[in-house]
């Protein structure tokens, strides 16, 4: 039995632990945002965030993952409430085929949480490793660079809140 | 009494003079940039070739700038030294040297205006060049594109910024002249051994140094280190599962991989990226003076190959599980993290280069320290831009430091049959945190390279 906790929820999978995290979300806990692209860590379509780190869930094995927060592209957001990097994707019509997109936008995710001012060679640099069959990569460039804005535009937007909250 | 003490006096005098007089260089006078018409093209096509064997653009060229014009920060246990700009412009750069002043710099270290060069550049090595060969570098050198760059100065402690102190180096461990050749040697190794001694500096990674940054002479070529890298023994105690044979080496040079040794990685990969422009006799010279350093393997070593070749031949995929893979042991971790994260390439059908090597035929897991196994599974083989290159993603956010550690004791135990480094937890924790700096390139993209620097500018 493995215990999971993806998303936020926590799951208990009875499973090998040598199974690729990837095939547990997708089989057992059918969240199907990550993708199985080349199964060798070459492509990025399977990248998902642990403990706020991109990796590729088809070359991590479920166990390396206990006790660690798994956060997946379906922990984003929601349809009704697409979180900045989803409406950003959205806005710029940055899918194609879409399959890469999850990965995309994981990989996107970990790098402006991890850097909030990224700028435009930070964000080419970081997506590296993901590859897109379709060539949208520009759209894809401009997505996350917009996901970047609305970030800080959304954090800006609460800090006076926040300060309100203290005065009084 | 008085005339001891005078003596004495007069012998201490004696030395400062003589130390002064071997120390003290003249300046060499400075000349009109020549013109590109002044040298003969083949000549500098032959230049050309001669500063691939020198790996010249290694340290001279920052990546992704101008070609020779210097400025890269070079690491040395001593403190940063920052590389010169050896293309041809005249303020700085070697524009106003000579080729006379060219041809010191390389026989015995010192620049134009008499000032001592740190071993940095290996000088120890270049000094065996043949005059022949430095007036090919110098017509390659002064015909590239002048860039103007001034390096930044160098970060070194006193006494070692005072460049007299170098003479002192030199007095203690530098041996002037030109090669000579060993007469009871065939031509062939006399060529390996010229070009691996001199021009190629092979030691300056491969052999280590003592604590004034010098090489061992008695433990030459039993590996060393280059730029966060473990540069593996090329004599006698090489750690290659399999020896390496003329044929094999030959292979692994000439195109950065050999099916039974794996592919080139870090700092070597840029070595036989630029040696792909030598001829074939070159590399088969080399490949035979370095084999002649390894001498024959004692019989141990090749029943053991024998019988990984044979294992290999009857393997059909599969994950060997040592006997300490108990549950719940380091082991018994390193087999679940082996099953998921490594062996879909590694233990796959894809032949070398762009599968995955079998451990078994792993010298960085048969090695004596965990350097270079630690260094590829936190950073793996960065793609090659614009080629097809092996590739292999890094580990780094992947893993944990135990989860790497659980990794290397199974791989260790497993594949080299032997007990997991002692030390590979202490290291691998420098590493991640880049107090132990490791400079990660491209497996034959050699992002310094020929191709991707402009050295054809």
């Amino acid at each position: 039995m493995v215990k999971l906790n993806v998303n936020g929820a926590s799951h208990d999978v009875d499973i090998d632990p040598a199974t690729p995290l990837l095939y547990v979300l997708r089989n057992d806990l059918k969240l199907n945002g990550a993708k199985f692209g080349c199964g060798l860590g070459q492509c990025g379509a399977c990248t998902v965030m642990v403990d706020g780190k991109a990796v590729f869930s088809c070359l991590t094995p479920v166990m390396l993952v206990e006790g660690r927060q798994v956060k997946t592209v379906e922990g984003l957001g929601t349809i009704d409430e697409p979180g900045p990097m989803q409406q950003a994707f959205i806005e710029q019509q940055a899918a194609q085929c879409g399959y890469c997109i999850g990965g995309m936008m994981m990989r996107a995710q970990a790098l402006l949480e991890a850097k909030p001012e990224a700028g435009d060679a930070d964000i080419r640099q970081a997506l590296e490793p993901n590859l897109c069959r379709c060539g949208t990569h520009m759209r894809i460039l401009r997505a996350v660079a917009r996901a970047r804005d609305l970030m800080k535009s959304k954090s800006a937007g609460m800090a006076p809140a926040a300060a309100t909250r203290r005065a009084s | 009494m008085k005339r001891f003490w005078i003596g004495v006096l007069i012998l201490i005098v004696l030395c400062a003079v003589g130390f002064g007089a071997y120390a003290w260089k003249p300046a060499i006078d400075p000349i009109e940039p020549p013109q590109r018409a002044s040298f003969d093209q083949a000549l500098i096509e032959k230049g050309a070739i001669l500063a691939s064997v020198g790996n010249c653009t290694a340290c001279h060229t920052k990546p992704g700038e101008k070609s020779f014009a210097g400025g890269l920060a070079v690491p040395t246990p001593f403190g940063t030294i920052y590389s010169t700009n050896i293309t041809p412009d005249p303020k700085t750069g070697i524009g106003r040297w000579s080729e006379a002043a060219f041809g010191r710099a390389m026989r015995e270290g010192v620049e134009r205006d008499g000032d001592h060069l740190y071993p940095a550049f290996p000088f120890d090595h270049f000094t065996l060049v043949s005059d022949e060969d430095n007036k090919a570098l110098y017509a390659y050198l002064m015909t590239r594109h002048p860039v103007e760059n001034r390096r930044p100065a160098n970060e070194l402690p006193f006494p070692l910024n005072v460049r007299f102190v170098l003479a002192g180096w030199k007095l203690l461990f530098f041996h002037k002249g030109a090669y000579r050749e060993d007469a009871s040697q065939s031509a062939e190794w006399n060529r390996g051994a010229y070009l691996v001694e001199g021009l190629g500096h092979c030691g300056a990674c491969h052999t280590p140094r003592n604590a004034l940054g010098a090489e061992l002479k008695r433990a030459h070529l039993a590996g060393g280190e280059a730029e966060g890298w473990s540069a593996f023994a090329l004599n006698g105690l090489s750690s290659a599962p399999i020896p390496l044979t003329h044929d094999s080496l030959f292979a692994y040079l000439r195109q950065g991989w050999q099916a039974e040794h794996g592919v080139a990685n870090g700092p070597m990969a840029e070595v036989t990226g630029n040696l792909g422009r030598l001829p074939d006799a070159d590399i088969s010279a080399i490949a035979t003076y370095l084999v002649s350093q390894m001498g024959a393997p004692a019989p141990e070593r090749v029943a053991r190959s024998e019988e990984i070749r044979k294992n290999l031949a009857i393997d059909q995929g599969g994950t060997p599980i040592p006997a300490s893979a108990a549950t719940g042991s380091p082991t018994s971790r390193g087999v679940v993290i082996y099953q998921a994260a490594c062996a879909t390439c590694h233990d796959g059908s894809r032949p070398q280069p762009f599968g995955g090597i079998d451990f078994h035929l792993s010298a960085t897991i048969a090695a004596p320290g965990p350097q270079n196994a630690i260094n590829v599974v936190l950073f793996g083989l960065p793609a090659a831009s614009g080629r097809q290159s092996p590739i292999m993603p890094g580990f780094a956010e992947t893993l944990t430091e135990n989860q790497v550690v659980d990794l290397l004791a199974y791989l260790r135990e497993a594949y080299a049959g032997k007990p997991a480094w002692a030390d590979a937890k202490a290291k691998l924790a420098d590493t991640r945190s880049g107090k132990y700096q490791v400079s990660v390139r491209p497996s034959d993209g050699i992002e310094r390279g020929p191709d991707n620097v402009g050295a054809k500018d």
